[in-house]
């Protein structure tokens, strides 16, 4: 999908950070997150439990916990939306920016019909009337491949399958024509076949109507699928940050890296994996460095003190890394221990 | 190692069907039935590892603990070492349980939160072989516990200080300890980070080749079963579609399903991905109180033909490395 | 190529090496201890509670009144600092603090009492039928529904009439009332432990059912048995003094709470002190109980992390 260039990206995100309240010390999620998004683009967002993907774009929509706070910008449009007072943020929200979550059936309300959920955002964002609301909510619900939607929207959530109601979500999020849909984690609790749909769903939709995708997934295939850019994190901070080609085929960092190899690939033969050592990191006590120095075969003394800064790759100016080590090295020594099978 | 056919099996599962009874709805509600595993049949062969893959709602965790008599077979067979357990009272299944062991899907659920690592690893020692004594058990947890890659000063710990990864290290110690045969993994790794995932089943491939473990490994990712199995068995709505040795399975599906599931898993390589055909399956997974008549997979099958409805397609054998359920072979 | 040595030793250095994730090595008991002591309403009412009791306990011996010892220079006297009677006193003179507290002993004794006799006959009933379940859970639960259906008081009643108001009765009434609730929550506690995996992988492992019992379903019923047996000690004390306001109670000359709260409704216009000071200690006493027992279910709550 080519990427249109205008003079504002639709959204900037600089040195976004969320930190979180606990009664056990602060905890820094989101660490120095900077990235832009044009339109009809689609971004991946990839990381494990603790990386802060969800987390950085929960606070963009203004969705965090209450012992939460951003800090830095997220422009959207120009405006900024880490700033701006809640009033503001719910026109927008919802309107132009809307977002879909990993369960779709919490994410539904069981008590309201299908047809009152979706009418509702139209009510409040367009000002339509219940059967004009109607009638529009058919159409998307019909463009998103819901059978018989005419009929079935009438139903109550828990009497459509689980594929069937991340459809309605998306639905719900597609009915005022946002510029931005942000997913978060949408195909984790669905079934490869039904998964499969909805990535092919979402291609098309963003083929017809331009919406820009952020996808947030730890699933690298579903990135493969569907994204432009992909940007890698690891403990809040940003590790790699470039077109899929060039992560995909190039990956200069060792968590990159060592992701694609922990990959299991139904393409390749079955060898060993290439397991990354250690353990998720404690969000609560990160290294002052890099916060991947724990596991990484290449980290020194200076990766644990030393907080690489993100540049771009001395081989690919278009890709960010945060490492103290250069690239080539990285792609020919990293994991070299672990029997690393990831081809350069 | 996947085919010795001189070897016995060390498992088999002849027809096994697992049947719940359902109220139905209504004033006057009629005896349903829920059809979970409606007709399994394998062999598991001694230190081979058995893939067993399917979407939700095919049964596969209810077969896993059928196969210990966690849950009680409606009908069929289960032959464990030559010895038909159909028959076998509890004392025959506790003699089974030293042999057999399971691995859970959720890593942190299955260890009680209020016994420490040392107690919950110790306790199938201490059921089966109460004659040894505590220093004993000690040593052979702590033995155990540095095999799978924890550390003695995680003994006494409790399971809510570690993380997914290390509760799973220690489930499967648990399940070591009695040197079993077979472990039988439900979904061992679907609820853990990518980089912890690899580690788990570099583990347990690992300890399979030192131990000659047998491993049931049960997953809904294909990719992984790829790394793990000699043999796959890929189930639909309680019915086996497709019995295949892996390299069989993975470069020439044969039954419509798995190439669906095949195509459907999504590639970690922009190129491949995007360039692929999914085969698309139409409609929805139907109720397994009232599956579709005939082959079950006729509903949402591209290839079905007038044969479909009429009769359930056995599992049978089309060459030395497959079977198939399908009419269309 | 496989190094699989390599990767083992460096997986072992990195476990040894790589603190355990969460904060510290604690057992889920001292790890509610903690979140108790943060809670200061739940502190100050232990703290408060402990006081009130011993007072009940050591005061009698301290104090230079005894408890049924009529005064006749002394009769309702109204409460001072300056004078001998702290409290006051009652029309035949005896000191009301000190009735208060031997009232405390009596009061607390048979709280504690009627709890324990309530918690081991709520958690059997509970237990058993949670675990066995099927038709035995439907006839234990529906003789529980009977139970709260009858009226205590008429039962209570006609126990005292035909028995008379021995101490061990006022209990055994008490007791018959108070077990239902805690019945009723550990059947459902057992109901939902049944289900979790590791009770599973204790059955997958061969342990039998009792040990599963024992060693699996009890120690983790243990918090919402201590959570409702705080709930339950109030209630029961409650129970005793409204018994004891009726006439049903603990008999003369011993005294509670109850008879005493019943005594100063009687001269509560002339003698108001008589009401308040036995009647603000018992809801002193209910409160710390609450605080507690709300501050327990906070800090044993799994979900708090």
């Amino acid at each position: 999908m080519e990427p249109i260039k205008t003079s504002t990206p639709l959204l900037e995100v600089d040195n976004l950070a969320v930190k979180f309240a606990t009664p056990d010390g602060e905890v820094q999620a989101v660490n120095g997150l900077s990235f832009s998004l044009e339109r009809g683009q689609t971004f991946g967002i990839v990381g494990e439990s603790g990386s802060g993907k969800s987390q950085s774009m929960l606070a963009i929509m203004g969705l965090l916990a209450i012992n939460g706070r951003a800090t830095g910008q997220a422009r959207f449009n120009g405006q900024d939306l880490i700033a701006m007072p809640a009033e503001k943020l719910n026109r927008i929200r919802g309107d132009r920016v809307a977002m879909i979550f990993q369960d779709p059936m919490t994410s539904l309300n069981p008590y309201l019909t299908v047809e009152r959920q979706m009418t509702e955002v139209l009510e409040l964002h367009k000002g339509m009337t219940r059967r004009d609301a109607t009638a529009r909510a058919i159409q998307v619900l019909d463009a998103v491949r819901i059978p018989e939607a005419a009929r079935r929207i009438r139903m109550y959530p828990h009497e459509f399958s689980g594929g069937m109601r991340q459809r309605i979500m998306i639905a719900m999020a597609l009915l005022c024509e946002p510029d931005l849909l942000i997913a978060d984690e949408p195909t984790t609790a669905l079934d490869v076949t039904v998964q499969a749909q909805i990535v092919a769903l979402l291609r098309d939709l963003q083929r017809d109507f331009g919406t820009a995708i952020i996808m947030i997934t730890h699933d690298l295939g579903v990135v493969a699928g569907i994204c432009d850019r992909v940007m890698v994190l690891y403990g809040g901070r940003i590790m790699e940050q470039g077109s899929a080609e060039s992560i995909f085929y190039r990956p200069t960092h060792p968590y990159t890296l060592g992701l694609l190899g922990a990959v299991p690939r139904l393409d390749h033969e079955g060898e060993t994996l290439l397991a990354i050592p250690g353990a998720p990191p404690n969000m609560a006590r990160l290294p002052v460095g890099c916060p991947f120095s724990e596991r990484c075969t290449l980290a020194d003394a200076r990766c644990v003190t030393d907080r690489p800064p993100l540049a771009p790759a001395a081989n690919d100016e278009s890709v960010l890394r945060a490492c103290h080590k250069d690239a080539v090295h990285v792609m020919q020594q990293a994991w070299k221990s672990e029997g690393a099978k990831v081809k350069v | 190692m996947s085919d010795t056919p001189q070897q016995a099996p060390l498992l088999s599962v002849h027809d096994l069907k697992v049947h719940f009874k359902v109220r139905g709805e209504g004033l006057f509600p009629e005896k349903r039935t829920l059809k979970a595993v409606n007709g399994v049949s394998f062999d598991l062969y001694p230190g081979e590892t058995l893939g067993i893959v399917g979407e939700s709602g095919c049964g596969k965790s209810t077969l896993a603990r059928a196969l210990l008599n966690l849950i009680p077979a409606s009908s069929g067979q289960v032959v464990w070492m030559g010895r038909d357990m159909t028959s076998a009272g509890p004392e025959g299944w506790q003699q089974v349980r030293k042999s057999v062991q399971m691995v859970f899907q959720d890593p942190l659920a299955s260890l009680n939160p209020r016994m420490n690592i040392a107690q919950i690893v110790g306790e199938p020692l201490r059921t089966h072989h109460p004659e040894l004594g505590n220093d004993e058990v000690l040593a052979r947890v702590r033995a155990l516990l540095l095999r799978v890659g924890m550390s003695e000063a995680h003994m006494y710990r409790y399971p809510h200080e570690f993380s997914g990864g290390q509760c799973q290290r220690i489930g499967i110690a648990r399940a070591l300890i009695l040197e079993p045969k077979l472990i039988i993994c439900d979904e061992p790794v679907s609820a853990l980070d990518v980089s912890i995932q690899a580690q788990i089943i570099n583990l347990l491939k690992d300890l399979q080749r030192e131990r000659q473990l047998a491993l049931v490994f049960i997953a809904h990712d294909l990719a992984v079963v790829k790394h793990v199995s000699q043999r796959i068995l890929v189930m639909y709505l309680g019915r086996v579609m497709e019995l295949a040795n892996k390299h069989a399975l993975y470069a020439t599906p044969k039954h419509p399903y798995t190439r669906a599931l095949l195509s459907a898993v999504p590639l970690a390589d922009p190129k491949l991905e995007r360039g692929k055909v999914i085969q698309l399956l139409t409609g929805d997974l139907p109720s397994p109180i009232d599956p579709p008549s005939g082959c079950v997979f006729r509903t949402r099958c591209p290839k079905a033909f007038e044969k479909c409805p009429l009769e359930v397609p056995p599992l049978k054998p089309i060459d030395a490395d497959t079977q198939v359920a399908c009419w269309l072979y | 190529m496989l190094f699989s040595q390599k990767r083992t030793a460096l997986i072992d250095q990195l476990a040894q090496a790589t603190p355990a994730p969460v904060q510290s090595r604690r057992s889920p008991w001292a790890d509610a201890r903690t979140r108790f002591m943060r809670n200061k309403a739940a502190v100050i009412s232990l703290v408060l509670l402990i006081v009130i009791a011993l007072a009940c306990i050591v005061g009698p011996f301290v104090l230079p009144y005894d408890f049924d010892t009529a005064d006749w220079d002394a009769m309702s006297l109204p409460p001072s600092m300056k004078g001998m009677h702290w409290w006051g006193t009652d029309e035949s003179g005896r000191d009301l603090l000190v009735r208060c507290l031997i009232g405390g002993r009596i009061s607390l004794m048979v709280g504690v009492l009627a709890t324990i006799a309530s918690v081991a006959v709520g958690i059997a009933w509970g237990a058993t039928a949670g675990f066995l379940g099927g038709r035995v859970d439907s006839v234990m639960m529906r003789i529980v529904d009977m139970m709260y259906a009858i009226p205590y008081l008429l039962i209570a009643i006609l126990l005292v009439t035909i028995l008379g108001r021995e101490f061990y009765l006022v209990v055994l009434a008490i007791t018959a009332f108070s077990w239902m609730d805690m019945a009723r929550v550990v059947r459902g506690q057992t109901l939902s432990l049944r289900t979790m995996e590791f009770v599973e992988a204790a059955r997958a492992i061969g342990v039998p059912t009792r040990r599963i019992i024992f060693a699996h379903i009890v120690p983790n019923l243990l918090g919402i048995v201590v959570i409702y047996t705080t709930v339950t000690v109030p209630s029961v004390i409650l129970t005793e003094s409204v018994l004891s306001f009726l006439g049903l109670g603990i008999q003369e000359p011993m005294t509670s709470w109850g008879v005493l709260i019943e005594d100063g409704t009687k001269v509560m216009e002339a003698t108001p002190w008589m009401l308040l000071f036995p009647g603000a200690l018992l809801s002193l006493t209910l409160y710390c109980f609450n605080f507690i027992g709300d501050g327990l279910r906070d800090a044993l709550d799994p979900k708090e992390r």
